[in-house]
C-alpha cells in the first residue's frame, strides 16, 4: 500500500469514531495549545521589555557619580559629585574611536505653565547629542542647537504628555511660550512618542533645555561637577571597548589608587536588558515545561485509545492480513491512525493558541507568535504520535492471523 | 496424476493444549492437491476441516510435518513472505464471510490488490469484473450489512478470485445459504475449476460434496477416505423459486 491509501484507510477509520477521534486529540490540543498560548506570553513580555531597552537607546551607556552598590543601584542620579564638565569633555574629544556621542543629564522637576493650564514634570538639562544618543527624533520643530547651549536661551524642547496636558492633543506647540520656574521658554520641539522605559515611567512626560539654561535658570548657578549624569552612545560593536575605555580615563583623571573602587559607576543597558530578558526566559521555560507535561498526557490518551481500537478491530486485522496485509502494512495503518490523531491534535491546539494568545492580547499582556514555535508545537505532536503510537501499532502487527480471525 | 502436487502435506500435526490436554485437530495427515481438483472435506464437526484448510491456506502453522505449497516449503517462510502467498497464491473464502463493515462491495474486492501494490485505475477494473463474474454488477457500491447473505459470500468470492490465484480455499462457504443461492455458488465454484483453479471447499452437506471432482472424508485429525467421482453439474436453473439477484 502507498502512503496515500494508507492514509485514506486511516481517515477513515477515525472518521467511524468521530466523536472519539476528537475526544481523543484533545490532550494534546490541550497541551499544543498551551505550549502556543504560553510561549507567545513569554514572547511577548520578553520582546516588551527588550522594545522599552532599545528605546532608551542603542549602545547605550550611562555613567553616573558615586560608585555602583551592590544590587546595581536604581536611584542615585546626581548623587555624589564625583563626574565634571571637565570629565565629560575629555570623554567626547579622547575616546573617539569608541564613543560616537556624549551628553550630560541634568534632572530636575518643574511646574510648566502655559497661558490656560500648568502641568508638573521633569525638566531634563542636556545638549543637542542627547537626542541623538536616544534616537528620539522631534515630530514638531526641531530640538535645540548649539548656539542654544553656547547663548543659555531660555528654549525648550517638550515630551508627548507634556504637550498634551499643557496644549491639548494632536496641537502643535512649537512656537508657543511657557513658564518655567516663571521664566518664559519659547517652545522649539515636540518630540515623538517613546513610550515606557522598562520600569514602566512615562519617557514622553518631560522637558528638555539646554544645559546651560538649566544651569543659570533652574539649578541657580553653574557648578563644577555635573549634578547628574552622562549618557554616552558607543560606536557599534564598540559597547565594552568604549566602557574599558571611559573606565581608564576617568580613573586617571580622578587618580583613583591601583586597588581602589571607581568612584562612579557605568551602566550598560544592552546588559541590564539580558538580564531582564533572561528572567522572561525562565519563566517562558517553566510555562512551556509545564505545557509539554500536558502534551505528555495526550500522548498517553492517544496510546489508550489506539489500544482500545486495535483490540476492537482484531478481526479486522485478521482479514486484513489473511488477504495479505504484511506486518509493516498492519503497522504502518495504525501508526498513521495515532499521527493523524496527533497531528489533528496539534492542529487544533495551534488554533487555541493564537485564539488563547489573541485573548492575552485583549487582556492587556503582549503576545508574540513565533512561526517557529508553531511549526515545533507540530513536530511535537507529531513526534508524540508516532512514539504512543508504536506499542499499540506493533501489537496490531504482531498479531497471529487465525487467532485475529477467532477473535470475538 | 499430473505434475507436481498443488499443496502437500507430510505428517503434518496441529497441537492444541489446553492446561494438561493436548487435542491433535490435525495428527500426522499426509495429503495432496492437484492441479484440477475440486475438492470437498467432509467430516463430523470437530473432525479437524477448519484446522486442515487453515494451514493450507497459511493462515495457521502446524505443530510438525512439512507443507509445500506449489513445491515450496512454507514452514521455514517468514511472516512477510507468507502474507505474499495469501496474497498472490491463495484465496480464501470464509465461512462468516468475514467482509469488512462499512466498507463497500467494491472496496472490499479492492483488498487483495490493494496489499499487492497494484495501481488505482487497474485495481478498480479488475474488482469491478471479479463483480460482475460473481453477478454483483449492481450491488458494487453497496456496504456488506445492505447485502443478503448470498450476495456477502459472493462478494467475499470475488474477493478471493480477484488476484487471480492458484488455489481457492472455503471453509462451509455454503454454511449460511439457502439450497438454491448454495447451488449458484458451486455453479461458480465449478466454473473457477474449470478455468484452471484448485478448488477446495468444507462442507457438512453431502449435496454439496456431489459438486466436487473429489471427496475426503475426515475424522478424529485424520483423513478417513478419499475417494474421486464424476462431479455433478451445478445449474441453478434446474431448481425451482427463482430469486432476483
Ligand atoms: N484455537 C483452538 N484452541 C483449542 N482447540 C481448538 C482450537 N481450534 C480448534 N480446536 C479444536 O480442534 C478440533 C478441530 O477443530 P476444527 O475447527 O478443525 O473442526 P471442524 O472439523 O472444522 O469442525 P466444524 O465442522 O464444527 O467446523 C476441535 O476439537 C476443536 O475443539
Ligand atoms: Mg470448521
Amino acid at each position: 500500500m502507498n502512503p496515500l491509501q494508507t492514509l485514506r484507510v486511516a481517515g477513515r477509520a477515525l472518521m467511524r469514531n468521530k466523536l472519539r477521534s476528537l475526544l481523543t486529540t484533545l490532550g494534546v490540543v490541550i497541551g499544543v495549545g498551551a505550549v502556543i498560548a504560553m510561549v507567545a506570553l513569554g514572547e511577548g513580555a520578553r520582546a516588551k521589555v527588550e522594545a522599552s531597552f532599545a528605546s532608551m537607546g542603542a549602545n547605550l551607556l550611562i555613567i553616573l557619580p558615586g560608585s555602583m552598590t551592590a544590587g546595581g543601584a536604581r536611584g542615585g542620579f546626581g548623587s555624589g559629585s564625583t563626574l565634571t564638565w571637565d570629565d565629560l569633555k575629555a570623554i567626547q574629544g579622547e575616546l573617539q574611536s569608541s564613543v560616537l556621542y556624549a551628553a550630560p543629564q541634568l534632572r530636575g522637576s518643574a511646574q510648566i505653565v502655559s497661558e490656560d493650564t500648568n502641568w508638573a514634570t521633569s525638566v531634563t538639562g542636556t545638549s543637542p547629542d542627547y537626542f541623538l544618543i536616544r534616537s528620539w527624533p522631534c515630530s514638531e520643530g526641531a530640538v535645540f542647537t548649539k548656539s542654544d547651549i553656547e547663548g543659555s536661551n531660555k528654549v525648550v524642547v517638550l515630551g508627548a504628555t507634556v504637550a498634551e496636558n499643557l496644549f491639548g492633543q494632536g496641537v502643535d506647540p512649537v512656537g508657543e511660550t511657557v513658564r518655567i520656574k516663571n521664566i518664559p521658554f519659547t517652545v522649539v520641539g515636540l518630540l515623538a512618542r517613546k513610550g515606557q522605559s522598562p520600569t514602566g515611567q512615562d519617557y514622553d512626560d518631560g522637558a528638555f533645555v539646554p544645559y546651560t539654561t538649566f544651569q543659570t535658570k533652574i539649578q541657580g548657578g553653574p557648578q563644577k561637577f555635573i549634578a547628574g549624569g552622562i549618557f554616552i552612545s558607543a560606536a557599534p560593536g564598540q559597547v565594552s571597548r568604549a566602557q574599558e575605555q571611559i573606565s581608564t580615563l576617568l580613573r586617571d583623571r580622578h587618580r583613583t589608587a591601583e586597588n581602589a573602587d571607581n568612584d562612579f559607576s557605568i551602566r550598560n543597558m544592552a546588559e541590564m536588558a539580558s538580564e531582564q530578558q533572561e528572567s522572561a526566559q525562565t519563566l517562558a521555560i517553566l510555562l512551556a515545561s509545564i505545557a509539554a507535561v500536558s502534551l505528555l498526557v495526550g500522548g498517553i490518551g492517544i496510546m489508550n485509545i489506539m489500544l482500545v481500537s486495535v483490540t476492537e478491530r482484531t478481526r479486522e486485522i485478521g482479514i486484513r492480513m489473511a488477504i495479505g496485509a504484511r506486518p509493516r502494512d498492519i503497522l504502518l495503518q495504525f501508526l498513521v491512525e495515532a499521527l493523524s490523531l496527533s497531528m489533528l491534535g496539534g492542529l487544533l491546539g495551534l488554533l487555541v493558541g493564537i485564539g488563547g494568545a489573541w485573548v492575552g492580547t485583549r487582556l492587556g499582556w503582549p503576545t508574540v507568535i513565533r512561526p517557529e514555535v508553531a511549526a515545533i508545537a507540530m513536530g511535537f505532536s507529531a513526534f508524540i504520535g508516532v512514539v504512543f503510537g508504536l506499542y499499540p501499532a506493533r501489537k496490531a502487527s504482531q498479531l497471529d492471523p487465525i487467532d485475529a480471525l477467532r477473535f470475538e | 496424476m499430473p505434475g507436481v502436487a498443488v499443496m502437500k502435506l507430510e505428517k503434518v500435526t496441529r497441537r492444541y493444549t489446553m492446561g494438561d490436554q493436548t487435542l491433535r485437530a490435525l495428527d500426522e495427515v499426509d495429503f495432496e492437491a492437484w492441479p484440477g481438483d475440486l475438492l470437498a472435506v467432509m467430516g463430523t464437526s470437530g473432525s479437524g476441516k477448519s484446522t486442515l484448510l487453515n494451514v493450507l491456506g497459511c493462515l495457521d502453522r502446524p505443530t510438525s510435518g512439512r507443507y509445500l505449497l506449489d513445491g515450496q516449503e512454507v514452514s521455514s517462510m517468514s511472516r512477510d513472505q507468507l502474507a505474499r502467498v495469501r496474497n498472490r497464491t491463495i484465496g480464501f473464502v470464509f465461512q462468516s464471510f468475514n467482509l469488512l463493515s462499512r466498507t463497500s462491495a467494491l472496496e472490499n474486492v479492492e483488498l487483495p490488490l490493494l496489499y499487492a501494490g497494484v495501481p488505482t485505475a487497474e485495481r478498480q477494473r479488475r474488482s469491478a469484473e471479479a463483480l460482475t463474474q460473481v453477478g454483483l454488477r449492481e450491488r458494487m457500491l453497496h456496504m456488506p450489512n445492505q447485502l443478503s447473505g448470498g450476495q456477502q459470500q459472493r462478494v467475499a468470492i470475488a474477493r478471493a478470485i480477484v488476484g487471480r490465484p492458484k488455489v481457492i480455499l472455503a471453509d462451509e462457504p455454503t454454511g449460511n445459504l439457502d439450497s438454491r443461492t448454495s447451488v449458484e455458488v458451486m455453479a461458480l465454484f465449478q466454473r473457477l475449476w474449470r478455468e484452471g483453479m484448485t478448488v477446495l471447499l468444507v462442507t457438512h452437506e453431502p449435496d454439496i460434496a456431489a459438486y466436487a471432482s473429489r471427496v475426503i472424508t475426515m475424522r478424529d485429525g485424520k483423513v478417513k477416505s478419499d475417494v474421486r467421482q464424476e462431479p455433478r453439474v451445478a445449474d441453478p436453473a434446474e431448481l425451482p423459486a427463482p430469486e432476483a439477484a
